[in-house]
């Protein structure tokens, strides 16, 4: 999983219909010293994030369907966490 | 799942049964500002999605799944047309 900053949210009408009623939205990867890195991600919201928040993103198809209780399909990743703190010791 | 805009089409007349009746497009990655990142790439289109639009779009195993009742030859798959982002600065 990784962690990242919500930058965005996305406007979908014409949609796969596993999308149908959920929250899209845009996610800054972070690394470990809480810098942006890596490309923008699309991430399916489970949790009620907004704008703004750090959040914890699993990034992998079968954990996807499973937290939506849908069959395997095209979703990938998705917010399962809002984070509060992190802490990383930089030596190790 | 990432954020791209449709800049071309590939035409291929012969091609694996799979891909039958599937528009492939040439799509250019891009990050919440609208912004190329990456390279372009080659992917199916599940939704009917027209050059110039931007989209959604999921990659690796997941893009196989785009299409119900098939398995696609796909590493990234068009799952998504996008209307409006909303970010911390508008719509870019």
């Amino acid at each position: 999983m990784i962690i990242g900053h919500v930058v965005g949210n996305v406007v979908s009408t014409i949609k796969h219909p596993l999308y149908r009623g959920k929250k899209i939205l845009l996610v800054q990867p972070y690394d470990a010293d809480q810098r942006p890195k890596g490309n923008t991600i699309v991430a399916v919201d489970t949790v009620g994030a907004g704008i703004g928040e750090r959040v914890l993103v699993a990034a992998e198809g079968r954990a996807a369907s499973e937290i939506l209780d849908v069959a395997r399909g095209p979703v990938r990743s998705i917010i399962v966490g809002i984070i509060d703190a992190v802490h990383a010791d930089k030596d190790e | 799942m990432r954020l791209g805009r449709i800049i071309g089409k590939v035409w291929a007349t012969a091609k694996i049964d799979t891909l039958t009746g599937i528009r492939l497009h040439v799509m250019q990655p891009l990050d919440h500002h609208r912004q190329p990142e990456g390279n372009p790439m080659i992917a199916i289109d599940a939704v009917g999605a027209g050059e110039g639009e931007t989209v959604f779009w999921v990659g690796g195993a997941d893009a196989s799944l785009a299409i119900p009742d098939r398995i696609l030859p796909s590493d990234a798959s068009i799952i998504g047309i996008v209307d409006q982002l909303n970010t911390e600065d508008g719509d870019p």
